[in-house]
């Protein structure tokens, strides 16, 4: 179980950071990439593991945002409260989604469309109902205290976001050694197949879809505590279903360790280009563009890919 | 027809509208008359693109080909973005304001002069299919990979001259776009998904779907803002999409794939 | 043990299987045989419950499975191998065959060890951490069985899983397909290779585009008139009655 250790060691070694440095630079770029990583690891639960690329999964983002941001402010929920509540609408969201197209057989590009789709539908909804604010968007108020998921300083929001990237280092690392993982990555590999040899294969997809969205609700929630707002092109706009996209696939799909890799890979891309070219704000995109382009024509499978490729 | 998802559609729109504008400011030319500079400009970029770019990227499956032209488009953006700001432009011409009368209603003339563009260049896609050497070879390539590799056909041409012809049509439709709309670097965000839907519910593979598509589309877009207002109505391209997709997947005239 | 009766399925115009019925008995190696095009692995497909059929019923051990689908008819205790060869390509061949063990282990561990069991049977044991895409078109076969044989059936169906290999190659996997009887599972094969066929099985039914035309031991289905014709053309048996007496 050195897998485990590692993933132990991991948490450590984060959750000292507040101890070495109190730069609210550095923290916020740790929970940055932990953040990143989160949704990274959501989507990978799907794409890398299950082989339903999404090219939506903001859908699940902005439920899980929207939760919380609405049961606090229009009803008064406690956050944490709030938090199962965001991850079953996540869940749910999932579970639609799922049944529909699946039940329907879609696959590859034409699901990865239809998840962009229902993003957009959300989208324009949340925009033009006074429920969620409209285009105006809803505030959380500022009131920090642990018991209501705010902190007064940057540390308590690292501990939180690193709780919940461990959480989903260790389904990854589930995945890879249970019964179920097994027959998720069967699916993946060949539907036809795996039918074959007794697995369920609509079930085990939509279970996959549902658990990808409700760790990504947890993402979702989790940013609204973080910046305290939300409004639907934040909550369900492509940069979302982007950004969960490119932590994976840079730092290798389907396994324990890509999204971290690849956050990670990509928020130190984004600081050496605003360190380079200050004066083009813009720059950090174009440059995760290109590494996207790059990595789909060389190095496909990723970081890790080629690190295992290398070995002998 | 080749099944070539192509994700950069809006963004390739984007810098072909952005061309046409720049020709308007810099050089002075009607855009209508920069149809001859930029359908070959873009077609040269397109073949290019493909054959450098897509084609290395997709390692036999589809969904590379979305992510790679996903990565095209948010390099397109963005460089839009970082070269030329945010700003909304648009162009004036002497024929801006212009209307014409067609029974009781008063269309604006750029856009008439639109559609009667895009059914022309429909009409020449389609002779190109059914009646030239290249249309034969896009259609067996289209049906059979393979067997076309076997009777001599240069599949990656093929290939590339389509994604060309594709970015080509995007040119053209600059060309008759700006003068009745405007170019911002997001601009392409609202074209991909209405250009999926277009397709998917015309039917793969299908120009005369694709046209017929093109026309539901419009009027559902058109009936939807009526009924439900502008921004809510934009969610009837979303649903027709999926709901094509889910129960009848071959839209219209196309073949299940 | 299995029972197929009176199945039929069309596709557009093409009758593909044409009121077909056949009762395999339990503990045997037994073979549906027919050329190309004949009906026989859209029979599998639909016994197996990848495809529905038209009409007709199919039971396996008393049961009717006819609309069931393949993974539940895969628990049931029927597994199949495909014709052209799907591997889990991008995971290891003990991890292949671990998704097949999984079916009767839940646990990671025993899964893995059934797996390795397995493959011990079936000769791949030299292999088991390679990627499946590395595999040889002869081990692949053996993969594919492998995995089948990971979910525990008492009825295998094996499509053409000779195809694609050497003589040698043939008479390796010969006894492993012996060994896997004697085990207690009854085997069904599609086959081409009919020196296998010949070996190994008891009963034999031959399909000719979509009909059942013959059925029998296997000596007797080779001097079969209809059987040659179907294999061989038009008149041929005919000729060779007379080539043989002239």
């Amino acid at each position: 179980m050195r897998q485990l250790a590692a993933i132990a060691a991991f948490a450590v070694a984060v959750a000292l950071l507040p101890a070495v440095t109190s730069s609210g630079v550095v923290l916020n770029m740790a929970i940055m990439t932990l953040y990143a990583a989160l949704l990274g690891q959501a989507w990978n639960l799907l794409a890398g593991f299950g082989g339903q690329f999404s090219f939506g999964h903001a859908v699940f983002f902005g439920t899980g945002a929207y939760a919380a941001a609405v049961l606090q402010a229009r009803f008064g929920w406690n956050a944490w409260a709030a938090l199962p509540a965001a991850l079953a609408l996540g869940a749910a969201v999932g579970g639609f989604i799922g049944t529909l197209s699946f039940r329907y057989g879609l696959r590859g590009s034409y699901f990865a469309l239809v998840t962009l789709a229902f993003a957009e539908v959300f989208r324009i909804l949340a925009n033009n109902v006074q429920f969620t604010g409209a285009g105006v968007g809803l505030m959380i108020r500022l009131e920090p205290g642990a018991a209501r998921f705010q902190f007064a300083d940057k540390a308590g929001y690292l501990y939180v976001i690193l709780a919940f990237v461990v959480l989903g280092l260790l389904i990854s690392w589930w995945l890879k050694h249970s019964r179920y993982g097994a027959w998720l990555q069967a699916v993946r590999d060949s539907e036809d197949s795996a039918a074959a040899l007794g697995v369920n294969v609509f079930a085990v997809k939509l279970q996959a879809i549902m658990l990808s969205g409700a760790l990504t609700a947890a993402a979702g929630v989790f940013y609204v505590q973080y910046f305290q707002y939300i409004d639907p092109s934040l909550a369900y706009g492509p940069a979302v279903s982007v950004e969960a996209l490119l932590g994976p696939i840079i730092g290798g799909l389907g396994t324990v360790w890509g999204p971290i890799l690849g956050a990670t890979v990509l928020h130190l891309l984004g600081e050496a280009t605003r360190g380079l070219v200050p004066s083009l704000p813009g720059i950090n995109l174009i440059a995760y563009g290109v590494l996207l382009v790059l990595m789909i024509m060389y190095l496909p499978r990723g970081i890790i890919g080629l690190v295992k490729c290398s070995r002998p | 027809m080749l099944h070539i998802i192509n994700f950069a559609h809006g963004a390739a729109l984007m810098m072909a509208l952005y061309g046409v504008f720049f020709l308007h400011q810099k050089a002075g030319i009607d855009p209508y008359l920069s149809l001859p500079l930029m359908v070959p400009a873009m077609f040269a970029a397109g073949y290019v693109l493909y054959r450098f770019v897509v084609a290395k990227a997709s390692h036999g499956k589809d969904e590379n080909i979305l992510l790679v032209t996903l990565g095209i488009a948010i390099v397109l953006e963005n460089v839009a973005l970082t070269l030329w700001k945010s700003d909304t432009r648009t162009i004036e011409t002497g024929y801006t304001f212009t209307t014409v009368a067609i029974g009781s209603a008063m269309i604006a003339l750029p856009k008439l002069v639109a559609f009667a563009g895009a059914a022309l260049v429909a009409g020449l896609l389609l002779a190109m299919i059914h009646g030239t050497d290249l249309g034969r070879a896009i259609r067996a390539c289209a049906r059979e990979r393979q067997g076309a590799r076997l009777v001599g056909i240069d599949v990656e041409h093929v290939f590339a001259m389509s994604f060309g012809i594709g970015l080509a049509c995007l040119g053209a439709a600059a060309c008759f776009l700006l003068p009745a709309y405007y170019v911002n670097p997001q601009v392409g965000n609202g074209f991909v998904l209405i250009a999926f839907t277009i397709v998917v519910l015309g039917g793969m593979g299908s120009f005369s779907g694709a046209l017929l598509g093109g026309l539901l589309i419009g009027v559902v877009e058109s009936i939807g803002g009526l009924i439900l207002g502008e921004s809510l109505g934009q969610m009837g391209i979303f649903l027709i999409f999926i709901a094509v997709l889910l129960f009848r997947p071959q839209g219209l005239f196309g073949a299940r794939a | 043990m299995l029972q197929a009766l009176n199945l039929s399925k069309r596709f557009g115009g093409l009758a593909a299987v044409q009121d077909v019925s056949l009762a395999v008995p339990g503990g045997a190696i037994t073979a549906l045989i027919g050329p190309n095009g004949a009906g026989k692995t859209t029979l599998f497909n639909l016994i197996s419950g990848f495809i529905r059929p038209d009409s007709g019923t199919v039971r396996f051990e008393g049961r009717d499975t006819t609309a069931l689908a393949p993974h539940a008819i895969c628990r049931l205790g029927m597994a199949r191998t495909f014709q052209i060869v799907q591997p889990f390509a991008a995971q290891t061949v003990r991890e292949n065959i671990a998704v097949g063990a999984h079916l009767h282990h839940r646990g990671r561990r025993e899964a893995i060890a059934a797996a390795e069991h397995v493959a011990r049977r079936v000769g791949l044991h030299a292999q088991l951490d390679k990627p499946a895409a590395s595999l040889t078109i002869a081990a692949r076969k053996r993969l594919e069985l492998a995995r089948a044989l990971a979910t525990g059936p008492r009825l295998l169906l094996l499509d053409e899983v000779l195809a694609g290999l050497n003589p040698q190659e043939i008479n390796e996997v010969l006894p492993v397909v012996r060994g896997i009887r004697d085990g207690g599972v009854t085997v069904l094969m599609i086959e081409h290779v009919m020196q296998a066929v010949m070996n190994l099985c008891e009963h034999v039914w031959v399909l000719s585009n979509g009909r059942l035309i013959a059925q029998g031991a296997p000596r007797e289905i080779a001097a079969h008139p209809q059987v040659i014709e179907a294999y061989l053309g038009h008149g041929t048996a005919e000729r060779l009655l007379k080539a043989a007496h002239a």
